[in-house]
């Protein structure tokens, strides 16, 4: 008998991002957001920048949040965050609040706060070294002003700014925020699905105990901006695993680890099929993305054999 | 959670963490999770993949929908292990209720 199927029993209950959210019918990011503050503890101060997640937490007159936090620009997400990790550390210094007090930061972006506006903010707290935690949601364009591309639109995809006729979509590729922090040479980087919610909570909890800047980068499937139906988000970020479109790996201390192995990917078409961003793609530009992701998850598997 | 204008705290500062709770977001729904105790095996994955966090467990241990929250996704019917959950219209069930 599996056990393994109760797991979500030992999950401790009370919500820490409380409901009565207006996050969208099925979003895939909110339930991201749920389960990062089911692995965070209590003294945590969250740094947000503007995006989905601070909008539908932040309504007035009401908040969903239950610990300390801080609405940032898109830009300066990292800044402030670094800012306030180093007041905290001065404090403590000084005497101010006691030594035994252990706090945490972590800062939350989109993909459009992190790949795009926020990267250089990004890139400089993760060179000074600062103590916290980066989680990027991830869902593949800015959804929030109404589906407008970004750096971490993938290939393909049918955006409001990069419609589907003349050209395929996005014309680009997805940029890699992963490797871009791998190559800071930070001491935690990963990836994380919230298909798979044990595995995404284990390494919110190891970003946070790790001394030094963190990164999670976590896919969310977002059914108003890939046009699919609301209750198939959990399936195709299930999809997008499962197809290697979006591995799941942790990088510790300059070492790869692969935390799902795929035997037999499906093919990319699965995940491609269904979703109304890519339903003008022909076959020939499946097969052409399927040929990439064959060669990013065969270079991935290379880096954790070595 | 202020009703009119006039109650809003000065320099609209809120006091009250969490207090979105008092905002029922269960008349977004167009399609209502019906559910089987009978089939339910206390997994808890339902729980886990609500989105709005409106599944929890009551006392014995099975999975409760908490309808003043439930904005009728229906991942809870798509990720049952053994198929509990159904949805239903609104109007339907809306229509059921008022025959009982």
């Amino acid at each position: 008998m599996d056990l393994s199927v109760y797991a979500s029993r030992c999950v401790e209950t009370p919500e820490k991002f409380s409901q009565g959210h207006r996050g969208c019918v099925g979003c895939g990011e909110v339930l991201a957001l749920r389960q990062v503050f089911k692995a965070v503890g209590r003294d945590t101060i969250v740094i947000n920048a503007t995006g989905c997640m601070e909008i539908i937490a932040s309504t007035f007159p009401t908040t969903t949040w239950e610990i300390p936090w801080i609405h940032t620009l898109f830009e300066n997400t990292a800044a402030v965050a670094s800012g306030i990790e180093t007041a905290y550390k001065v404090m403590k210094r000084k005497g101010i609040y006691p030594k035994d007090l252990s706090v945490k930061f972590l800062a939350l972006g989109g993909d459009g706060a992190t790949a795009d506006i926020g990267l250089q903010a990004l890139s400089g707290a993760m060179e000074r070294g600062h103590n916290f935690l980066y989680v990027c949601f991830d869902n593949e364009a800015y959804m929030n002003t109404g589906v407008q591309r970004s750096g971490a639109t993938p290939y393909g995809a049918s955006t409001t700014t990069s419609p589907a006729g003349k050209t395929i979509g996005q014309v680009t590729w997805k940029k890699n925020m992963p490797a871009i922090a791998i190559a800071h040479n930070i001491p935690y980087v990963a990836t994380a699905n919230p298909a798979y919610p044990f595995d995404l909570m284990e390494k919110v909890k190891k970003g946070q105990a790790v001394e030094g800047p963190a990164y999670i980068h976590i896919y969310s499937p977002c059914p108003t901006g890939w046009r699919c139906p609301p209750d198939l988000s959990i399936r195709y970020g299930r999809y997008a695993t499962e197809s290697c479109v979006f591995p799941l790996f942790e990088y510790e201390n300059g070492k790869y680890t692969l935390n799902k192995d795929i035997e037999k990917p499906i093919p990319v078409s699965t995940y491609l099929k269904g979703q109304g961003r890519f339903r003008h793609l022909a076959e020939q530009d499946v097969a052409y993305i399927q040929n990439h992701v064959n060669n990013d998850w065969a270079a991935l598997k290379k880096r954790c054999q070595e | 959670m202020a009703k009119t204008w006039k109650e809003l705290p000065v320099g609209n500062i809120v006091f009250e963490p969490g207090s979105a709770r008092e905002y029922k977001t269960g008349d977004w729904r167009s399609q209502r999770p019906i559910w089987d105790q009978e089939k339910c095996i206390k997994c808890g994955a339902c729980y886990m993949f609500c989105p709005e966090g409106a599944i929890s467990m009551n006392e014995e241990g099975y999975a409760v929908v908490d309808l003043y929250f439930c904005k009728g996704c229906g991942i809870c019917a798509r990720e049952c292990w053994t198929g509990c959950f159904k949805m239903l219209a609104e109007d339907e069930a809306k229509l059921k209720e008022g025959k009982k």
